[in-house]
């Protein structure tokens, strides 16, 4: 395609790249100036919220350490502690999420069906739209309080695990519920991308497979998975952003503090960035407001961390096989 | 092991519509067998069925009776995931697994019976099954490579040479060549000609020279209108079916005068 004689372009191309010296329409011009304005506008939002989390937080880093007594002496532990609750609930979400939704999915592309599908999806898509207030109030009302016996169970059977250890909180409002909660507010967003990238699958690939005598799930190993693995990747991903950025379903279900555990199954559990500024952003003191702003800064941060490591993991395996 | 099917009173559905009806016939062991006919008269369809691929397509069914050397396929006991190990098929557009590399894609089908293979025997099945598809010279030295970097009509020989791969009974063709160019055609059906010592053939094609070169039966399939299901109008050796057919309208299809 960069072999195009020049005289038949008329104008400079507006795209370099595979598409370079193809000819272009009135509605191209009109849909790429759309597109491009629509990506301007998401990078300058991006970049406004970094500018002023930045601006306003960057004292908070240098903050006195004494309003990080008594969990901790320094922005960096506090920060430290903050962060590794965060990602503990996030990977208690994401663990019992991803294989549900995943399965979930698949069921409602490959195995159910349309009958039965159809209204299953829709009910999934439902619970996208719930607000996290209604997740918050009914982790800490009904699941907390109802999970106690297991949550006991847990705690006698498998109690040689640290992250069993016990005793097990009186209320049940623990860490492991918050991760309950957040797994049942990722699983329709997860659900209903991997479902359409499922879906889409070509036909010709399952085909070749079934016609090599693949089972059905041998089929999706073959040639549903290979085909969907960024859109898995993607999926997970916002999956995870909606964990790792949740504030109010989590300050509800559990009282935190900024500390190391892995006991998910005591009363004293670790605080996630988001719910601690949930919980104390109406503090009278301005330093902890800077302190808030700074850990919202790092929150924002270790998001973007992430997505660039998924991304940077999830191409380079495609790579390798392409 | 090579084997014949027998087809009796088949009747073909896509739920509600009736894509086939009323197929006889007995396709022969250890030979080619050609199907013609103008497009959608269910070459396809039919063709589907004689690996129970056609069911796959929702609310898709099949009536009568289809056995392969005396076993009927669609007895209730009869796994179709079994009836797809024994009946290979080659489809119309190549389709390798796109994420795999030559080497697998030839393994694909026997990896499926999970049994773990020695590297040896992995080596020497992928080996015998390219040199059959008549694509290991072109492709020896580069294995590894994904199946998708290579030619149209080098990536529907890989198809071939997973197909064979797992040796199956019976191997089913359509239209292998319809997106080759002659040079390839040439070689898929020198291929055929190798392949018909040891396993039963069934080909679809539009190309009459094709089924005359390759073919020894041919069944020619017609609508009697647009909106009626096809049927086999003539199953007979393609000698006599390109000599002196039974019936006019297998003469005029075949001499061009329509469809
Ligand atoms: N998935 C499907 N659902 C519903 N009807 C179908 C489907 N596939 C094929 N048909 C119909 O069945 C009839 C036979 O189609 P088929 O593909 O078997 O024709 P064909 O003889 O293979 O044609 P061609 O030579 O063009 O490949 C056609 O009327 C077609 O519209
Ligand atoms: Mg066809």
């Amino acid at each position: 395609m960069s072999t195009t004689p020049p005289d038949l372009e008329t104008e400079e191309p507006l795209i370099q790249g595979p598409y370079a010296g193809v000819k272009f329409g009135r509605g191209d011009k009109a849909f790429s100036t759309v597109a491009l304005a629509s990506g301007v506008t998401i990078l300058v939002t991006l970049a406004a919220v970094f500018v002023f989390l930045f601006i306003k937080g960057l004292p908070g880093f240098t903050a006195d350490p004494e309003i990080f007594k008594p969990s901790s002496d320094s922005f960096w532990g506090y920060v430290g502690r903050l962060l590794f609750g965060t990602t503990f609930a996030a990977i208690i979400a994401l663990l019992i999420a991803v294989p549900f939704s995943f399965a979930l999915a698949l069921f409602i592309s490959h195995y159910a069906p349309r009958r039965i599908a159809t209204p299953v999806a829709y009910v999934i898509d439902l619970l996208a739209a719930v607000p996290s207030v209604v997740f918050g109030l009914w982790g800490a009302r009904t699941l907390a309080v109802s999970s106690q016996p297991v949550q006991r169970w847990f705690d006698h059977n498998l109690g040689w695990l640290p992250f069993f250890k016990g005793p097990a909180s009186a209320t049940g409002r623990t860490i492991l519920i918050a991760g309950v909660v957040l797994a049942i507010m990722c699983i329709p967003i997860i659900t209903a991308i991997c479902r359409e990238v499922f879906s889409q699958t070509p036909r010709l690939n399952e085909e070749a497979a079934l016609a090599l005598g693949a089972t059905r799930w041998e089929m999706v190993r073959y040639a549903v998975f290979p085909h969907s693995r960024s859109g898995m990747v993607a999926a997970v991903m916002l999956g995870l952003g909606r964990a790792l950025g949740e504030t109010m379903a989590v300050s509800m279900v559990m009282s935190s503090t900024p500390i190391i555990t892995l006991n998910m199954i005591s009363s004293t559990n670790s605080a996630t960035i988001a719910s601690n500024i949930a919980a104390n952003y109406k503090a009278e003191d301005n330093r902890i407001q800077t302190v808030l702003l700074a850990t919202g800064l790092v929150l924002f941060l270790f998001t973007f961390l992430v997505n660039f490591v998924a991304r940077y993991v999830a191409g380079r395996g495609e790579r390798g096989q392409r | 092991m090579a084997k014949s099917i027998d087809v009796s009173d088949v009747n073909i559905y896509y739920g509600d519509f009736k894509a086939v009806e009323g197929v006889n016939m007995t396709i022969k062991a250890k030979a080619v067998t050609a199907f013609i006919g103008p497009s959608g008269c269910g070459k396809s369809t039919f063709l589907r069925t004689l690996n129970r691929m056609h069911e796959v397509i929702p609310g898709a069914r099949v009536e009568g009776k289809i056995t392969v050397s005396g076993q009927d396929l669609y007895d209730p006991a009869v796994d179709p995931v079994e009836v797809r190990r024994m009946v290979g098929m080659v489809f119309q557009r190549p389709n390798p697994f796109p994420t795999m590399s030559i080497y697998d894609n030839v393994l694909a089908g026997n990896k499926l019976n999970a049994k773990r293979m020695k590297k040896a025997e992995a080596d020497e099945i992928v080996e015998k099954s390219l040199r059959g598809a008549n694509l290991w010279n072109e492709v020896k030295d580069r294995l590894g490579k994904p199946g998708m970097g290579l030619s149209g009509g080098q990536q529907q020989r890989l198809c071939i040479a997973r197909a064979i791969a797992v040796e199956p009974q019976v191997l089913l063709m359509d239209e292998p060549c319809s997106a080759l160019d002659p040079i390839s055609t040439a070689a898929i059906e020198d291929l055929i000609h190798e392949l018909k010592d040891r396993y039963t053939i069934v080909i679809v094609t539009h190309n009459m020279q094709q089924a005359a070169r390759v073919s020894d039966d041919t069944g020619f399939f017609n609508l009697k209108a647009a909106g009626q299901p096809g049927h086999l109008v003539e199953f007979n050796p393609t000698k006599k079916m390109f000599t002196n057919p039974d019936s006019e309208s297998t003469e005029a299809y075949i001499s061009g005068r329509f469809g």
